[in-house]
């Protein structure tokens, strides 16, 4: 049984005169894992941080369950307790360790209590294979690391809804994996999440919808084994297009 | 033999009376005043410096004149216009030792004010969108993200300040207060035709004490940047 948890409703964003996103609609279900995909610059980064009002939107609306997000609401702490997010670049506290990084919030935002937060920012840290960095400050950690640390700095929260804002494009090839690794994982385990990504494997894979975004627009909305195998719009099939490679081969 | 070996570096003067304490005292005068102007540069400069990055233009453009007027004026002439100015102008008596230290913490408070803006300036945007993204309110990203870090940039550029203050205090004789190279002066004076080299000496002296009051606050100011290397 499907039950609605983020709805979106007609979000208009724009930078002065220029339309980044028009008109965007959009319903996710918990534990509903949804891909966006999209060339570069298409808005699929801004919608990201739409959701979490880190922009303010020029139109429509974005609701949590009953809570709306705006830029402006005084409850906006709040809410954005109930939506983590990781980004591309690497954003630890440098001057906190590791396990300072995952505390910091839990304890000052939530007043929660610092022995019960450790115990279970230890165990998310062995869940993603660093319990014994724990005290590591993020400038000894490899890019992978920082990725993983900032994702169980967002679980530590415990978010409602978790948004990736293409988390490993800034990591070495052979780091891109541990961190896809922790989200699949995350996927199995029911996570409510919203993906920005330009892996085609990595979304396929983790996927339970792929929303394709074209100028500004949602042109696409689809089941990603339909999505890689069939698509249905132009837009999808040029998109898609650009990760194939044909070269005739030359005969010897 | 020493005796003569010391006249001809001019440094028997040094052991002449007081001479020695003399000078010493001087340089207590100068410390006294530039760790005075740092004791008040630091918590206005810090205050100032925060004001700095706020939006309001008008505060922005007021604290941009007044620190763009101090940097531009020569330290020398500031102290001329304190200690001259409010004599004539304001039929005030100010001491050239007040003055010399109105005059440093004006100027300490503005260079520390920019020390302060560029590191905040410095701190990299998505520090305050993951802080934002985690629920921290703005006061809690300032105390808890943003300030630690300006901190540790901060420490040792402002500890670099308070070498630059201790040894800008050598102008202060200008004005008549009587600190280390004073001191020396009189000295020299009063030793010429005696000990015609003393200048050699007691300026090589100075060179020292200058030397030993700085360096110590300079290799902390290192110590602390490679520590909080981030």
């Amino acid at each position: 049984m499907a039950e609605p948890l983020l709805f979106v409703e007609h979000l208009l964003k724009q930078y002065g005169d220029k339309v980044i996103l028009n008109d965007i609609n959009l319903t996710v279900n918990k534990g509903e894992v949804v891909v966006i995909l999209g060339s570069s610059g298409c808005g699929k980064s801004t919608f990201l941080r739409c959701l979490n009002a880190l922009e303010p939107i020029q139109g429509g609306t974005v609701r949590l369950g009953d809570e709306s997000i705006t830029h402006d609401s005084k409850n906006l702490t709040d809410i954005r307790q109930k939506i983590g997010m990781v980004f591309q670049s690497y954003d630890l506290f440098p001057h906190l360790t590791v396990l300072g990084n995952i505390l910091l919030a839990p304890t000052k935002v939530q007043g929660r209590d610092k022995a019960e937060v450790k115990e279970e920012a230890l165990a998310l840290l062995d869940r993603v294979g660093l319990k014994d960095r724990a005290d590591s400050y993020p400038a000894e950690l490899s890019g992978g690391q920082k990725q993983r640390v900032a994702i169980v700095r967002a679980l530590a929260m415990h978010p409602e809804v978790m948004l990736f804002d293409e988390v490993t494009a800034a990591l070495d090839p052979e780091m891109v994996r541990e961190v896809q690794d922790v989200m699949l994982d995350l996927a199995e385990q029911g996570k409510t999440m919203l993906i920005v990504t330009h892996e085609m494997q990595f979304a396929r894979a983790v996927a339970d919808r792929i929303l394709l975004i074209d100028d500004g627009r949602i042109v696409e909305d689809e089941d990603p084994e339909i999505f890689f195998t069939a698509p249905k719009t132009d837009k999808a099939k040029q998109f898609l297009n650009l990760f194939e490679f044909h070269r005739p081969k030359k005969s010897k | 033999m020493t005796d003569l070996n010391l006249a001809a570096i001019g440094l028997d003067v040094l052991f002449k009376g007081k001479n020695l304490a003399r000078l010493i005292g001087g340089l207590g005068v100068a410390l006294k005043i530039s760790l005075l102007a740092v004791a008040i540069s630091i918590p206005s400069g810090i205050l100032l410096g925060v004001l700095m990055t706020w939006e309001n233009k008008v505060v922005r453009f007021f604290l941009r004149v007044y620190l763009e007027f101090i940097r531009i004026m020569p330290q020398l002439v500031l102290l001329f216009i304190v200690f001259f100015g409010s004599t004539k102008i304001l039929k005030l008596h100010v001491s050239g030792e007040l003055a010399s230290i109105i005059v440093f913490s004006l100027w300490g408070t503005a260079e520390m004010a920019d020390l302060v803006r560029g590191a905040l300036a410095s701190i990299p945007k998505h520090q305050y969108e993951s802080a934002a993204a985690l629920g921290l309110t703005k006061t809690q990203t300032f105390f808890h993200v943003i300030l630690p870090q300006t901190v540790r940039r901060l420490l040792p550029i402002s500890i670099n300040l308070v070498t630059r203050m201790i040894k800008t205090t050598s102008l202060v004789l200008m004005i008549g207060v009587i600190e280390v190279l004073k001191v020396a002066q009189q000295i020299i004076e009063a030793n010429r035709a005696k000990s015609p080299n003393a200048a050699f000496g007691l300026y090589l002296v100075i060179f020292i004490l200058y030397f030993l009051a700085c360096w110590p606050i300079s290799m902390l100011a290192k110590y602390l940047e490679k520590k909080w290397k981030v």
